[in-house]
Order: structure tokens, then sequence, then C-alpha cells
């Protein structure tokens, strides 16, 4: 199978000579077609660091990202905005959707961008407002939603472009326990069934143990990796326990 | 001290959202100081008495009149103070669990009011000695004197009036923000931007009737102020449609955003491009939020409108009618034979004066030491005669519809009559169209709009006069134009021409001596000018009822208000006009913080900078542009109605005066659009 995704020795270093911080040092792994996975680690690893690299929100100082074979630290300007339009999806922990819009128009809006039809938009959110249950709501502002709906709404705009690779950041963080694990079945149903590559920064080992697969990172360097298999959720979510256990006390909070 | 030092290093670093505060600040100082200056700059000019005298009393006016432009932008300036503090709630609150006191915030905005009042009090009063200058330009042009030596003038009592003025409004903003930091809670200040919008949203169908009705009202407004601007006699009256077009406008805009996202949102072709639907829902948004500014501002532009472009062109159309209104230089007239009963009714008749009145107007004249001969050529003397014939006789039978409907006319007032042969003369003279009569035929000769239509109804009914027991029939149905007194505006309200059988010198009324100066040069006829004007200090001109209307009389006395007219228009014109803009650029300017974030947003799903700013540019614009849009409409009918009123003073040049506003909101307006623009574009940028 092909990477989706390859990331290639990277490196982000913010401050100066006198105060450097590695936010990323070295790090690479691979992001095959349809897979889950999860990046896991306390604040201050450099998860979101990393996510921001990917999504082309921020820079790498040294290293190369591939997506789909490109490689997406040479793009600039608006091929960058091009890139990240066709390529990428967003999901957000405050959901980012615009609260003067509602559901209907929010995912509209990643299409019409792209210059799609108003009729094909029309027929590619009917399908994939059924896929995540939100038909009833389209016609709802923001403001008039639940913290689920809303992110299903979120998820709906992430995902109706079709995009290579759906970036999720801190997707629960926002979300009470309930709405959190109906989101989560959500994106196994996404990844599963529609066969969307999801990419998702999380600190909750809960949140990830619905990925296939986890990283972890600590201090800008990958700490560990562990694949889900034929485990059950959890299982894999008891070796994931394991693991923050060994990574130390600064993730047990997150339980 | 360290209070000071924030304080500075605030205003520096906002100073992208003090940007449009500090140019309006800067911009009402200046036009403040220019207008109050003029009286200075004139001094220096070489101007006629007269004209001197016109200055006077426009400079009172003028400084008059800035005391209610002191009121617009003290209001103006409170407003813009409020919108920054909201802007910095979440500072505040900052230095507020930091342990600073309420009292030290109010301190620290104190210094910051301070230090923008002098900065921009300082170059407003700069930028304001500049342009006062060319004021001195404009003013020499208006009132025609030459501007032989420049000299650079500063009018110190103009500075420190504005000094005075500004004073006193950045202290009411001092007391403002000090009372409105005190009054506040420290959670809402964290809070501020935290509050989630709550998308006001109106029912469609509810906007649509409610757009429609208010269309309607405003139509009717409209016809009430043109078409049926005849029914209008009395103030009250003109008070309904100003009252039904304020309430209009205001509903007007309560609708608009719901029914243009009513259209809009079904042209999904349009809506799901690009950008498209965010914009439009943006736009709506802040047009609902914003209904009551709106209103005040459309109504602000539509009297900015219709005041420069009324102002402008009766400047313009005044200068224009004399060279067809006056067409000679010198016009003398005499009211004969005073009666008793005449004198007793006129204050300040006496027996001198009804001696007087049996002389001729050639012995008045001499008996002045004005010698006609040496000075005038061109000479036509005639009189002209009344009989018992009043005006509501003219009228015939429209006499009593006419009476319902302008009870106000004069119609007990004598009517006036004139030998054909001698308006023939007068006709040639005036370079007016000569008129032939049948033995039994009149013509009325009129000019004056108001009159020219109740007359035309008399003539058009045939309706006969009797001269010495003869009969008279109109010739035409309608008045012929024409006049025999000099002056500046359309003032003729009728007299008649008849056959020179008709009348007898026993009729005869007034005696009248039109002429133009021998002398053809400026200078020459400025020194004719001169004796005729001390012609006023002879003592027999106190027993006489000579009256005397010179060309250069009149010439000066319409530049005079015409000017007058034209500062006072420009002044409040501009003072309204960016009063109104201002307060669109800080309420968009305001907001730009949530915008901030749905931009980023918009970036995050992939939007180009190329189509952001094409949102944004398109959101202010048409934020910009619909108040204009609507104040534009009204004006069409405003400037109707203005033309109207100010119809004795001709609207010659009215497509040039609108021209001219047009050049100033472009200016103005489309500037407080361009820095809001780039602001706001700074604003969103990510760094």
């Amino acid at each position: 199978m092909e990477p989706i995704l390859s990331v290639e020795k990277i490196e982000k270093y913010y401050g100066n000579k006198s105060s450097l911080t590695k936010a990323i040092n070295n790090i690479s792994f691979e992001v095959m077609e349809g897979e889950f996975v999860a990046i896991m680690g306390s604040s201050g690893s450099g998860k979101t660091t990393l996510l921001n690299v990917i999504s082309t929100i921020d820079r790498v100082t040294s290293g190369h990202i591939y997506v789909g074979g490109d490689d997406i630290t040479k793009l600039k300007g608006n091929a960058l905005n091009k890139f990240r339009r066709e390529e990428l999806g967003f999901i957000f922990q405050d959901f980012n959707l615009l609260d003067t819009l509602t559901a209907y128009e929010n995912i509209a809006l990643s299409l019409s961008i792209q210059n799609v039809g108003a009729k094909e938009i029309d027929e590619r959110i009917k399908k994939v407002a059924t896929q995540l249950n939100i038909k009833d709501i389209l016609h709802k502002y923001p403001y008039q939603m639940s913290g689920g709906q809303k992110q299903r709404v979120a998820s709906a705009r992430a995902i109706i472009t079709k995009p290579k690779l759906v970036l999720a950041d801190e997707p629960t963080g926002a979300l009470d326990s309930k709405s959190a694990k109906m989101l989560l079945e959500r994106f196994r149903e996404l990844n599963e069934e529609l066969e969307a590559t999801i990419l998702m920064v999380t600190h909750d080992a809960f949140t990830a143990s619905y990925a296939t697969r986890v990283i972890f990172i600590k201090d800008g360097k990958i700490f560990n990796e562990i694949h889900r298999g034929n485990d059950s959720r959890k299982e894999f979510f008891d070796k994931i326990i394991d693991v923050v256990t060994l990574l130390g006390g600064d993730l047990n909070d997150a339980l | 001290m360290m209070l000071f030092k924030l304080s500075f290093k605030n205003i520096r670093k906002s100073f992208k959202d003090y940007a449009i505060y500090f140019f309006t600040l800067v911009l009402g100082v200046a036009i403040f100081y220019v207008f109050n200056a003029i009286d200075s700059q004139t001094v220096m000019m070489n101007v006629t008495a007269s004209t001197r005298e016109i200055i006077q009393l426009m400079t009172t006016i003028l400084s008059a009149v800035s005391v209610f432009v002191a009121f617009i932008l003290g209001f103006l300036i409170i407003y813009a103070s409020r919108f920054l503090i909201k802007r910095r709630n979440k500072e505040f609150g900052i230095y507020l669990t930091l342990g600073m006191s309420k009292r030290k915030i109010s301190r620290l905005l104190f210094f910051e009011t301070l230090s923008i009042g002098l900065i921009s009090l300082t170059v407003g009063l700069g930028i304001g000695a500049l342009l006062s200058q060319l004021m001195s330009i404009l003013v020499a042009n208006m009132f025609e004197a030459d501007l032989t030596k420049f000299t650079f003038v500063f009018s110190t009592s103009a500075c420190m009036k504005t000094m005075i003025y500004f004073g006193i409004m950045y202290l009411l903003v001092m007391i403002f923000n000090t009372v409105n930091i005190s009054k506040c809670k420290l959670i809402d200040l964290l809070h501020a931007s935290k509050k989630s919008e709550k998308v006001t949203l109106r029912n469609p169908i509810l906007c649509t009737i409610i757009f429609i009705i208010s269309s309607i009202v405003l139509g009717y407004a409209y016809y009430l102020v043109t078409g049926g601007v005849n029914q209008l006699q009395d103030f009250r009256e003109i008070l309904k449609p100003i009252f039904l077009g304020v309430l209009s406008t205001f509903f007007i805009f309560w609708s608009l955003s719901g029914l243009m996202l009513r259209i809009v949102t079904r042209m999904k072709k349009t809506y799901y491009k690009g950008l498209n639907s965010f914009t439009v829902r943006q736009i709506s948004s802040k047009i609902n939020t914003t209904v009551f500014s709106m209103t005040v501002i459309c109504l602000m532009l539509f009297v900015t409108i219709c005041v420069l472009s009324s102002a402008l062109s009766i400047k313009n159309s005044m200068t224009a009618n004399l060279t067809t209104l006056a067409p000679i230089d010198i016009e003398f007239s005499k009211k004969y034979d005073l009666t008793e009963e005449y004198a007793n009714s006129h204050f300040g008749y006496n027996t001198n004066m009804m001696d007087d009145s049996k002389l001729s107007l050639r012995e008045s004249i001499s008996n002045m030491n004005f010698d006609v001969d040496q000075y005038l050529s061109d000479m036509v003397e005639f009189n002209t005669y009344t009989s018992e014939i009043k005006i509501k006789d003219t009228l015939g039978t429209y006499y009593q519809e006419s009476q319902k409907k302008y009870p106000f006319l004069r119609y007990e007032t004598d009517e006036d009559f004139i030998k054909l042969s001698d308006y023939n003369q007068v006709a040639k003279l005036l370079g007016l169209e000569e008129l032939s009569l049948e033995n039994n035929q009149y013509i009325l000769v009129a000019d004056y709009s108001g009159w020219v239509p109740i007359r035309d109804e008399g003539l058009k009914r045939n309706t006969p006069i009797v001269l010495k027991n003869s009969t008279y029939y109109p010739k035409y149905q309608e008045c012929q134009n024409g006049f025999i007194e000099i002056s500046s505006n359309h003032v003729n309200m009728g007299f008649f021409v008849v056959p020179d059988d008709a009348l007898d010198e026993s009729m005869r009324d007034s005696g009248w001596l039109l002429a133009n100066y021998q002398e053809t040069t400026k200078e020459g006829k400025q020194k004719t000018e001169d004796v005729v004007r001390s012609m006023n200090d002879h003592p027999y001109s106190s027993v006489s009822d000579l009256e005397v209307t010179t060309k250069l009389q009149l010439y000066e006395a319409s530049i005079g208000l015409g000017a007058m007219v034209t500062f006072i228009g420009l002044y409040l014109g501009i003072i309204f006009l960016i009063s109104s803009a201002a307060i669109l650029a800080l309420k968009e300017l305001s907001e730009s913080s949530d915008n901030k974030e749905r931009f980023r947003m918009l970036r995050k799903i992939g939007a180009d900078e190329k189509m952001i700013h094409k949102a944004l540019f398109r959101q202010i614009a048409i934020f910009f542009l619909f108040p204009l849009v609507i104040a534009m409409i009204h004006s069409v009918f405003g400037i109707m109605f203005c033309d109207y009123i100010l119809e004795t003073f001709g609207n010659e040049k009215l497509l040039e005066s609108i021209m001219m506003t047009a050049i100033f909101l472009i200016v103005i307006y489309g500037g407080y659009f361009l820095i809001t623009y780039l602001c706001s574009k700074n604003i969103i940028k990510e760094r």
C-alpha cells in the first residue's frame, strides 16, 4: 500500500540562538491510505506543532513532508491554499464553524471555494448529511446546535471535499463523554466505511483507543508506537495506558 | 510616570484601531479651524464695503453654526471613544486582575485621551492652517476679489476657539470614560470577547411585507414633496413627509437584510460561489445589528447631499441669472401721486414725499444732483398704470378654486398695466421678445413660476378685463415670459400689456427709467456707480420715493448671498459627511476582531488570500454603499423639493453642483472607505 503521508526527519525550532526551543526534533513516520492514526502527547510535547506543519499552517525548519508524493514543504502562497483546500480536511477542537452561516452553508463553503457548482454541492451535502445523520440540523445556525452536532457538521465539512487526509486537532476536547463517544464512533465509520485516512492529535487515551495506530510523542521526539492489530478497543486502550504510564506522570491527568 | 508610559505605549500599539479615530479628530479640528478663520483670511482682500459687510454677516453666522457643529463632533468623538474602550475591555480586565485600581485605569485613559487630544489638535491645526490658505483662494473667488498679494495668514482667534471647543469635547470624553470604567464589572471585561454572537434573524415573509409597506410609504412621502408639493402650505404639513420618510427608511433597513438574504439564497448559483455565501451573511448580520445607525447615517448623507447641491446651485444660478435678468446697468422707479390714505398706511411717508410724488421721475432725479444725460445712455422712460382691477378679478372663474387651494395668496393686490408701445421699447432694451396686439386683446407677462400656473388658469378661461369701458380678452392662453424690473431672480408676478389707447395718464401708478451707463470699461462703470450711490447721501433722498437699482448692486448682493449659503452648506455638509463615514468605519472596525477569527477559519479551509481580500472588500463596500444608495434615492426627491422651494433662485446649474457634491462625497466618504478597508485588511492579516 502507498503511504498517503510521509514525514521525513522534520525539525521545528522556535526562538533564536540564545534560547532555542526544539518543538519537533527529528520526527519521521508514514501514514498509509485508509489508516486512522492518533498522535498522543502531553501539552508541550510538540503534537500540535506537528499537526500545524503537516497542515501547512506552519513551516518546518528542516526535513520534508510528502502528501500523495508531493513535497508540501516546498509549496508557497496560493499553491499552499490550493493544497489545503483540495487535499486536506480539518476538524478542530473548537469546531471552527462560521457563526453567521447555517450548517448547510458551512459545509457548502468548503466546496464553493473549490468552484464546485451549486447543484453538485447540494447532492454531495445531502449524501454526507445522511451518512453523518445531520439532515435535520442542516438549516440550523451553530448557536442553535449542541456540541456533538457542531462536531458532526465540522466533520461533514472536513470530508465532503474527499480529502486525501483528514486532520483532527483534539476533536473531543470540547465534548462531554457521551458526545465524544458518538463522535469517535463516527470517525471509525468514516475511516472504515468511507475509507477516509485520519490523523488525529489528542492527549486523551480513550480518544486514542479508537485509532488503528497510536504514535506517542515526548519532547518533540517519537517515544513509542503501537498498532491495534486485532485487539478489541478495550484491550487497545489498556495497552495505551501502559505506554502512558511508561511516559511518566504528566499524561495521567488525562485519564 | 509609569502610567504615562503605559498609556503612550498603548496608543502606539493600538494605532491600527486608533487610526480612524485620529483621522476623524484631525479632520474635525482642521475643518473647524478653516471655517472659523475665514474672517482673518478676508482681511487682506480688496473688496468693496458692501461685500465686507456681507463677509462680516457670514462670519457671524458661521460661528453660530460652529456651535452646532461642535455638538455633532462632540457626540461623534464620545461615540468613537466608546468604541475604542469596548475593543480594549480585555486589556482593562487584565489590569484589574493584576490589582490595578479602577481609578488608576481611569487615569490611564485620561493620559491617553490627553495625548491623543494634544497630538490631534496640533496636527489638525497645522493642516487647518494650510487648508485655510486654499480657502482664502476660494473665498476670493466667491467674492470675486483680487488676490493680488498672497500672504500666509494664521488666525490666532480661530486657533484659540478651536482649542477651547475641542478641549471641552476631550474633557467630556474623559468624564465619560471615567464613568464608564467605574461602572463596569471585571467578569464582563474578561469575557467580553467570548460572548458568542447570536444571529439575529428575522422572518423573511415579515421582512418582505414590511419592506413593501415601507417602500409604498416612502413613495407616498416622495409624492408629497414633489408631485403633491402644492398642497404643502404650512410648516406642520412639511413635517409629515419628513416623519414618514424617516420611519420608512428605518423599516427599510430593518427589513432589507432579511429580504436580501431571501433573494440571494434563492439564487443558488451565485450564492454558492466562492465566498459569496459568507459575504452575504456577514453583510446581512451587520445590517441587522446596525439598523438604527444605518438609518441615522443614511439621513445624514441625505441632508449632506441636498444641502451641498442646493447651496452650490444657488450660488451658481444667482450669478448666472444676472446676465439675463439684469441686462442693463441701472433702473429708476418712483410711485406717482401718493395719496393721503397710502401715506397713512405706510409708515414713514410725509407730505414732502407726497409733494415729490407729484413731480416727474426726471425732476426727482435731478433734485438729487444726478444728471442723467451726462452719465446714461440707451434711456427708456415709461409709466405703469393701475385701475380698480385686482388679481382676483383676472382669475375669472378660477378664483374660487384657487382660493381654496392656495388660501395664503394675496388676491387683493392691484394689477399693473403697461402700454404696448412702452413695453416693446423696454423689450428691445432688455433683449426680450416684442409683442403685438389686436384692439380688444391683452397679454399677461410674468416669469415667477409660483404664479405662472395660477395666472394661466385665468387666461385659459378667457377672463375679460375692462379698462375705460372697453373689454379686453387674452391673446394667449398662457403667460408670456418677460419683466420690466431688473433683479437677480425670476420675481415678476405678472403685469398686463394692453393697447396704448386703453390707458390714460389719470391711471398712472409709477414712473420708470431704464438705462445703461455711458462708460463701457469696468473702471468707468465703477466710477458712475459711485456717483449713483452717492445719491443716497443727498438730503433730498429722504423725501423722495425714488428707487434706484443697479446691476452692480444686484451682483454684489447675489454673490454675497450665494457665497454665504455656499460656505454654510459646505461647512455643515462636510461635517455631516465626516460624521456618517466615521461611524460606519468604526462599526466596521469594531467587529474586525470577530472577523479576524472568521477569516482565519476561511484560511484554514483553504481560501486564497485573493479570495479573502475580495470578500473583505465587497463586505465593506456594500456596507458603505447601502446607506449611500438609499440616501441618493432620497436626494433625488429631496433636491427636487429644494428646487421647488428655491425656485426663485433658479436652478440653471444644478447638474454642475451635483457633480461638485459627488466629488466631495467620493473624496471624503471614499477616503473613509479606503482607510477602513486597509485597516481591516491589516487586522485580519496572519502574522
